[in-house]
């Protein structure tokens, strides 16, 4: 296979998985916030944590089947565009998958079943229950899939022969050396995202004095979540850059553009760096920063680009801006959430229009940042497939040029027009909004058979296409 | 060879079966009701034919992400050959499954305008199942192999066995969407089911006799297994039973009495079919180039997984029929989505 065939064939990964990874990271935290509206609900008795329950499972729902169509194509690209690396990596990667798929996708699959249709059919406790295996499910999922991506990035535990991956110790790969880090790290971007979409809906409808109480109630938690989690992912987000310094160096100098490694490291607000001429055009910097945040000492030493034999170093630019990207929203969200919280503590928060109306724009804060981070540490990993194992050039499938370039305009194309369209059907669901009473189980569950929640929504879409009606 | 190389890929060998017999026969009928769409325009109908399997098509259609990544932890190599090699009629297939399953959502959101949706999900399921049916007679054929990598070209797979292939499978999995219908509906639709599932058996009864002649008449390999003595003599009740399914069936789409007996008989139509298919090609994984011993992943790993796999699927399994028996009864038009 060529190189061109291997760039189209990289392409067309990290296309796939940019989109995939958009779904997941919202419905993991969006399974976990219908669970507590539901338990509180129970607990309370109070009507609109129903109906906020009833009207973020539309959009779980709709996101859900997003994030369940593309995520089955990946499970299949691995061995249509990667099938060296299957066969070299299949020993390890198959059963962590394979758990994934046990432990979690058959789980929430099913139970999404009576989360979504039986809000008439099964007692309430089960149907809480059944939401609250379901954000199990969405977990499970992610522990399993970020221990593999983990492996990848820091395999231990394996030995190779005849240049295949061989276990030894199945604690050491699924606990690999990153794994905690990137959980964490990742589960917390999945509740920040989640939890910002959710502020930003209840923003909306405060603004435009609809819905008032459910709005409140959003606002509250979307930004209790936000005030709390987005500090402590700046910690974990450090405590992550210290372990991929130790393990991944590579990555770490190329986050920072660091070429030099017998020198402190400035913190590199903005540069243009240049791969070819071994250096940063237009640099903007603050001095010793850099090591003070890798090292934890201003003076302390880590290692610089020019350490690494050009053809062992990853692109440059994406990993580059990619994570300013991140790290700014990051900042961002620390903001947001210091000034919500004061606002809140002087008892001004519903009233601050200045603050919530351009909140109504921040829903897509946390995907971006998440799929910046992503580009981070994929691209990072370069030339690499499986760190410092496998290159990425000596993993992919004996398939032609013709055929990747195919199917990868086909995948544009496809997923362009079906994921817009899902994401214009999610906005016109929050432009109908929560509305109606919360349901008492039916006394005559036989009549009420294939009630679902998105019967509401196409009666909802109907009276929204006839307005005055 | 010790004996856990031995054992260890017969057994998985085995639940990759069960895993894709399940897949095959469960989102089976989800297919099959979306090939229905193709032949019932009526919205009303297409609402209830929906609504039979919104509850589960997603706990479905998660078998064939259990074959495939089933397939991946026990038989790493075949998974690469398999996957390259049939690299179109796969990509094809995910990408119809992609239309397929947003229009389980999309199509009531959108609703009005929900054309565009009902097509989607009429043509991923026709589209999906056809090459599903590729990919089996693809397989069915062989695939070329060196060195244990595959070797063959971008359209290796394009034969008339293949297309032949996906054309059976259409029928077989409409048979399972009526008969599905039969037993879930009750009513105008019920007896639109039974007359739709009419034709269906009888395509899929040829399909069946027609690559029950053409695997063994193109393959020594198959003939010698099936028609050698005694083989034959053992073997003799498989197309005996179908016969006899097949009989079963079509009483049950006559006869009003058991709603359930024109699926269960499908059902037990699929699982002889699947039956013969394994006794064709045991023990090739990737028939003719790749045995289940040459496929094995390391027995450590085919081991963990294992472990993993006695203790989920029983689980997996129960949670399973407790939604369906939540669900269960006839769904009738003007419930569900009013």
């Amino acid at each position: 296979m060529d190189v061109d065939a291997i760039m189209l064939a990289r392409i067309q990964f990290g296309f796939t998985i940019t989109f995939h990874i958009i779904f997941p990271s919202f419905t993991i935290g969006l399974a976990a916030f219908i669970a507590t509206l539901l338990v509180r609900w129970r607990m309370t008795g109070q009507d609109h944590f129903h109906r906020l329950a009833r009207f973020w499972t539309k959009i779980f729902a709709v996101s859900f089947a997003m994030g369940v169509v593309s995520g089955i194509v990946l499970s299949y690209q691995i061995g249509t565009n990667w099938s060296r690396f299957s066969v070299v990596a299949g020993n390890i990667i198959g059963p962590l998958l394979g758990y994934e798929v046990m432990m979690a996708f058959f789980l929430e699959a099913t139970f999404l079943g009576i989360m979504l249709f039986g809000w008439k059919r099964v007692p309430p406790n089960l149907h809480v229950l059944s939401a609250i295996l379901v954000a199990v499910g969405t977990s499970l999922s992610a522990f399993w899939i970020l221990s593999a991506n983990s492996w990848m990035q820091t395999p231990t535990g394996y030995e190779m022969r005849d240049g295949i991956a061989y276990p030894l110790s199945w604690y050491e790969i699924v606990f690999n050396p990153s794994f905690p880090y990137r959980f964490a790290h990742m589960f917390t971007a999945a509740y920040l995202t989640t939890s910002l979409v959710v502020l930003s809906v209840g923003a909306r409808y405060l603004v435009a004095k609809r819905f008032e109480q459910e709005a409140k109630t959003m606002i509250r938690m979307g930004l209790g979540m936000v005030a709390i989690l987005a500090p402590l992912q700046l910690f974990i987000g450090d405590q992550h850059g210290l372990n991929t310094a130790e393990h991944q160096p590579a990555k770490v100098a190329a986050m920072e553009a660091h070429w030099d490694g017998s020198k402190p490291a400035p913190l590199i607000l903005f540069a243009w760096p240049d791969a070819k001429a071994e250096t940063n055009h237009l640099e903007l910097a603050i001095p010793n920063l850099g090591s003070l945040i890798i090292r934890h000492d201003p003076n302390g030493l880590f290692k610089g680009l020019k350490d690494f034999k050009p053809e062992d170093r990853p692109p440059l630019l994406p990993v580059f801006f990619a994570f300013r990207g991140m790290v700014g929203i990051g900042l961002l969200m620390i903001t947001i959430g210091a000034i919500g919280a004061f606002l809140w503590w002087r008892r001004k928060l519903f009233d601050a229009t200045w603050f919530l109306q351009p909140l109504t724009y921040a829903w897509p804060l946390g995907f971006i940042a998440i799929i910046c981070g992503w580009w981070v540490t994929e691209t990072g990993r370069q030339p690499y497939v499986v760190y410092g194992v496998l290159r990425t050039v000596d993993a992919v499938s004996p398939v032609a040029f013709g055929a990747v370039l195919t199917s990868l305009i086909l995948f544009v194309l496809i997923y362009s027009s079906v994921f817009s369209m899902g994401i214009l059907y999610i906005n016109r669901l929050i432009e109908k909004g929560p509305e109606g009473k919360a349901i008492e189980p039916d006394t005559h569950p036989e009549d009420t058979l294939g009630s679902r929640p998105l019967a509401a929504a196409q009666e909802a879409t109907r009276s929204a296409l006839r307005p005055g009606k | 060879m010790d004996l856990l190389a031995y054992w260890l890929p017969l057994v998985w060998a085995a639940i990759l079966a069960v895993a894709v017999t399940l897949y095959v026969i469960l989102d089976g009928f989800g297919l099959g009701l979306g090939i229905l769409f193709h032949v019932e325009p009526r919205e009303e109908r297409r609402d209830v034919i929906m609504n039979t399997i919104a509850p589960f098509w997603d706990g479905n259609q998660t078998w064939l992400v259990m074959g495939g990544a089933g397939l991946f932890v026990a038989f790493p190599k075949a998974y690469a050959i398999i996957m390259s090699g049939l690299y179109i009629p796969i990509i094809v297939m995910l990408l119809a499954l992609v239309f397929r399953g947003v229009a389980f959502e999309f199509r009531w959101v959108s609703k009005p305008k929900n054309e565009f949706w009902d097509l989607a999900f009429a043509w991923g399921a026709l589209v999906a199942t056809f090459a599903q049916g590729v990919v089996l007679g693809g397989l069915l054929q062989g695939i070329t192999v060196q060195d244990q990598h595959f070797a063959g070209g971008t359209f290796d797979w394009l034969t008339p066995f293949a297309l032949f292939c996906g054309l059976g499978l259409v029928a077989a999995y409409a048979l399972l969407g009526t008969t599905w219908l039969i037993y879930k509906t009750d009513g105008d639709l019920q007896d639109w089911a039974r007359n739709a599932a009419k034709p269906a058996l009888m395509l899929m009864l040829a399909s069946i006799v027609a690559i029950s002649l053409w695997t063994p008449y193109s393959v020594p390999r198959i003939a010698e297994r099936w028609f050698a003595w005694p083989n034959i003599l053992y073997l003799a009740p498989i197309p005996l039973l179908t016969l006899a399914a097949a009989r079963y069936c079509w009483q049950g789409i006559e006869n009003i009495s058991f709603d359930a007996q024109p699926f269960i008989s499908a059902v037990a139509l699929f699982l002889l079919g699947l039956l013969g298919l394994l006794i064709s090609n045991v023990p090739y994984l990737v028939p003719d180039s790749l045995t289940v011993w040459q496929a094995a992943a390391a027995p450590s790993s085919q081991m963990f997984m294992l472990v993993g796999t006695l203790l989920l699927l029983p689980i997996i399994l129960g949670y399973t029929i407790f939604v369906y028996w939540t669900f269960r009864g006839k769904v009738r038009q003007g419930e569900g989505y009013h």
